[in-house]
């Protein structure tokens, strides 16, 4: 059974429309992550599934019930939704244990050691229960804001760009903690955020959005690997994209002669464009010992040296002399001007012109 | 005493997401919000409304020969010229007060910065009431002008001095840098920062002086306002006090137009984010004494006088005027129609302010300025204009205290508007969701997590509205029930029969139970951005 259906939703704000069609499912127990520029919708898709936006028109399933869409309307406060705000939104005249137990029956809000239990879920000591949030930094505020939002044991939680307002350090061990804790829930997840990297990582399912549609949903594998467009392909990680033409399972482009994995069967050969993931090329040492003659060649125009990892604009040789940029990671990036060998590993992805 | 504070620009809170813009089931305003919203606005135009229906009424030969008459001249001219002096003198003292307190070494500067707005405890007619008991002989515009002045400079202390407060010192200095003298610093840097503090300062002066009665009468200077009561109470309710009335009001109008003209459309926001640093102090040297002696000079007429006055017949009158028959009731009726009146105002204000804050918009912002043209407006003329619809068409009501406390609503709503905006905008949507999706429903949710938070701005408002109503004068003589005396009403009737002895106890408890919004008053500029 899925946690959560989607149909045909469409909403917009007066006359501009931001979603434009979303169908999508979570199974039960999965994590799902929408990704997408701001603006995309994905914020507006997560108000219409809380209930803070009415589609016009679309239907919404929570479970097997029907929440929205064909005259049904079931209010926020009755669709049973953890949701978890951007900047946590914590009820600021009341202490932590009281902001965790506001969603809980009355007789269960004097719990300790149900807050106590919910505190260590987060991670965090039971000692903050007495504690303000404005007592608390803002990975803190975002730990305590889940440990609300799941407190009522929902079916499914929401979550608003919960990371995006945290700085570098704590936006990872925050996005851990809470990985952790609903996964220890085993509480069906739907993240937003314009983080590609947060999508792939904390998702099994991921759909990437772009203005008011889903291009793909899929694993966050195929998301990466196998973008349906270039544009996805683009929004999910760096890209490589040469112009080429398709002769059979080989395309021929700036970087050689190079295996495509075709997007499906009846694929004409043609011209068209080869995408390439910066970490399937490899750099090797035209005078070298281990020369090949299948091997492109560049000059390195660019370095732009960030310490963990080195930016190379690498200007090709052959045909058209196209420009690509590459993460070098090791300790002897080539110097500017130096002249280097290229070699691909793995197969490319071709998307025909047109 | 009638109140208008202008209502704060639009929140300009940088949030890391723009507001979406209201839509949809759940953002749409509750209609009961909305029809509280629209009532509360609707009666507030009552006043307005009764001086424009009533002109015509009376039809244009009789207006004209009402309005343009030797009298009308006069009261033009003396409340022309008493604007003007008085506008005046409060912007040059309470500037000047404001500089000398937060720009130089000034000794003692902090119990300086609290006595400066000590004034505002002091009902302009306990000053007034001072200063007569003192020195008999004062009259005439001169007595009016300085009476009145040293009663209402702090409208323009306390915004001119926020503003200084949290003035950049950065622009100064860069002014510096461009090569401008100190002098031509503070007149094109410094003063154009202060207009709109200054000119929102004014605004309130001269409102509060076109509705000023007690100060005035108790020295004999006749404007409008005192010819409206003293035709009210020889006429009952004639055409002429109407078309006084309606004359008035133009007046008031007036000055809010030029407010606005004036005002402009410029924003003097400070750019960037972070704190601005605390501006380095002029040095006084040995204008020090100068100074300081300006500001006893200031306090001491301003704040002294009446004291001294009230606390001289306190000695006076002996403990004997503590057990006269007419106080214990004075003092319950004063506090029991502050009460009512408080609590009202503030249920009435949550709607508006509600709409103004949560549903931004032409609709709301038009109720809300409804509610602020209305307390513009003197008391007399909301007062005349209760008392003839209630004739009218509300016999029952008419000398009731449902009507005398709709009127003080009507009055000092923009004082429970302000606070409660403000407590509102600390209450931001978000939470609502957040509760929602945690099961609470609509009325739960207001219980749990909107009253706790605006309860604060809610109680410091209707405390605003309670003080206010304690030291009103011109509308409780014209509405108060038959029999009701309130401590400002029989404070009146002791200080016209120059009874000064039995008044003195009643000054001192007006004093005493406005004190705390004065201090209210002072913590909110402190609190207040540079705006």
């Amino acid at each position: 059974m899925s946690a959560l259906t989607v149909r045909g939703v469409h909403c917009g704000y007066g006359r501009v429309p931001v979603l434009k069609g979303i169908d999508l499912d979570i199974a039960d127990g999965g994590t799902t992550a929408i990704v997408g520029p701001s603006g995309c919708g994905k914020t507006t898709l997560l108000r219409v599934i809380a209930g803070f936006e009415s589609p016009d028109p679309g239907t919404v399933f929570i479970g097997d019930r029907q929440v929205c869409g064909d005259g049904v309307w079931v209010p926020p406060h009755r669709r049973g939704l953890g949701y978890v705000a951007q900047d946590g939104a914590l009820f600021p005249h009341l202490t932590v244990a009281q902001n965790i137990a506001f969603g809980l029956p009355r007789g269960q809000r004097r719990s300790r050691s149900r807050i106590a239990e919910l505190l260590e879920l987060v991670s965090l000591d039971p000692a903050f229960a007495d504690r303000r949030p404005d007592q608390l930094s803002g990975g803190q505020q975002q730990r305590v804001s889940l440990a609300r939002a799941v407190a009522p044991r929902p079916g499914l939680v929401l979550l608003d760009e919960p990371f995006s307002a945290l700085d570098a350090g704590l936006r990872a061990s925050t996005r851990a903690a809470v990985a952790a804790a609903l996964a220890e829930q085993g509480v069906t997840t739907l993240l937003v955020t314009h983080d590609q990297s947060e999508a792939l990582s904390f998702a099994d399912q991921v759909g990437v959005m772009s203005a008011g549609r889903l291009s793909q949903v899929g694993p966050p594998r195929q998301i990466y690997e196998a973008p349906v467009d270039l544009a996805t392909a683009a929004f999910v990680g760096d890209a490589v994209t040469l112009a080429g033409v398709l002769a059979g399972p080989l395309a021929d482009c700036a970087l050689g002669r190079v295996a495509v994995q075709p997007l499906g069967a009846g694929e004409r050969d043609g011209a068209g464009t080869v995408l390439l993931r910066p970490e399937q090329i490899e750099l090797t040492d035209p005078a070298g010992s281990d020369p090949d003659a299948s091997d492109a060649v560049g000059i390195v125009e660019g370095v732009d040296y960030y310490g963990h990892d080195t930016m190379l604009t690498i200007r090709l040789a052959e045909p058209g002399s196209a420009v690509i940029s590459l993460r070098h990671t090791g300790t002897d990036a080539p110097v500017s001007g130096a002249k280097v060998g290229l070699r691909v590993r793995g197969p490319g992805r071709w998307y025909p012109a047109g | 005493m009638t109140s208008v504070l202008s209502p704060p620009p639009a929140a300009t809170a940088a949030r890391q997401r723009p507001r979406l813009p209201a839509r949809g089931r759940g953002r749409r305003a509750p209609l009961g919000v909305l029809i509280a919203a629209v009532v509360v606005s609707a009666v507030s135009l009552v006043p307005l409304g009764y001086v424009l229906v009533q002109t015509l009424a009376t039809g244009w030969d009789e207006a004209y020969a009402l309005i343009v008459r030797p009298r009308v001249g006069e009261l033009l001219r003396h409340t022309a010229a008493l604007v003007a002096c008085t506008v005046a003198g409060s912007v040059l003292i309470g500037v000047a007060a404001a500089w000398l307190v937060e720009r130089t070494d000034l000794p003692l500067r902090r119990f300086w910065a609290v006595l400066f707005a000590v004034p505002l405890a002091v009902p302009a007619f306990v000053t007034s009431y001072g200063w007569v008991s003192l020195y008999p002989s004062i009259e005439g515009l001169r007595g009016a002008v300085l009476i009145t002045t040293f009663a209402y400079y702090p409208f323009v202390y306390l915004p001119v001095a926020a503003v200084l407060r949290r003035l950049d010192p950065a622009l100064e200095e860069s002014a510096r840098s461009l090569g401008h003298s100190p002098a031509r610093v503070l007149a094109r840097v410094v003063l154009p920062q202060l207009r709109t503090a200054i000119l929102g300062g004014a605004l309130l002066v001269g409102l509060h002086l076109l509705a000023e009665y007690g100060a005035l009468q108790m020295i004999r200077y006749s404007t409008f306002t005192t010819a409206i009561m003293e035709q009210y109470q020889s006429t009952f309710n004639g055409a002429a006090a109407t078309m006084l009335a309606a004359v008035l009001v133009s007046l008031c109008l007036l000055l809010l137009t030029l407010d606005v003209l004036l005002r402009g459309r410029t924003r003097y926001a400070r750019l960037g984010s972070g704190a601005a640093r605390p501006a380095p102090r002029v040095r006084l040297g040995p204008a020090a004494p100068v100074a300081l002696l300006a500001s006893a000079a200031v306090c001491g007429a301003a704040i002294g006088v009446p004291f001294v006055s009230v606390g001289r017949w306190l000695v006076l009158g002996g403990t004997g005027l503590w057990t006269a028959p007419e106080l214990l009731p004075a003092l319950l009726s004063s506090l029991t129609l502050g009460a009512y009146a408080a609590v009202v105002t503030a249920a009435v204000a949550l709607p508006v302010a509600w709409l103004a804050v949560r549903h931004r918009g032409w609709g709301s912002t038009l109720l809300e300025r409804c509610t602020y043209l209305a307390s513009a407006m003197p008391g007399v003329v909301v007062a005349l204009a209760f008392v003839t619809v209630a004739i009218r068409y509300a016999r029952p009501v008419y000398q009731s205290t449902l009507l005398i406390v709709v009127a003080y609503a009507l009055l000092f709503l923009p004082r429970a508007m302000v606070s409660l905006r403000a407590g509102i905008e600390q209450a931001p949507p978000e939470l609502d969701e957040a509760a929602k999706a945690l099961g609470s429903s609509p009325v739960r949710l207001f219980g749990r997590v909107t009253l706790p938070l605006i309860a604060p701005a809610l109680a410091a408002g209707a405390a605003l509205v309670f003080m206010a109503v304690v030291t009103e004068l011109t509308a409780t003589l014209l509405l108060a029930p038959t029999g009701t005396r309130t401590l400002a009403t029989q404070f009146w009737s002791f200080s016209s029969a120059i009874d000064y002895t039995a008044a003195a106890p009643y000054a001192l408890l007006m004093i005493l139970l406005s004190m705390p919004v004065s201090w209210f008053l002072l913590v909110q500029s402190h609190r207040m951005a540079g705006r």
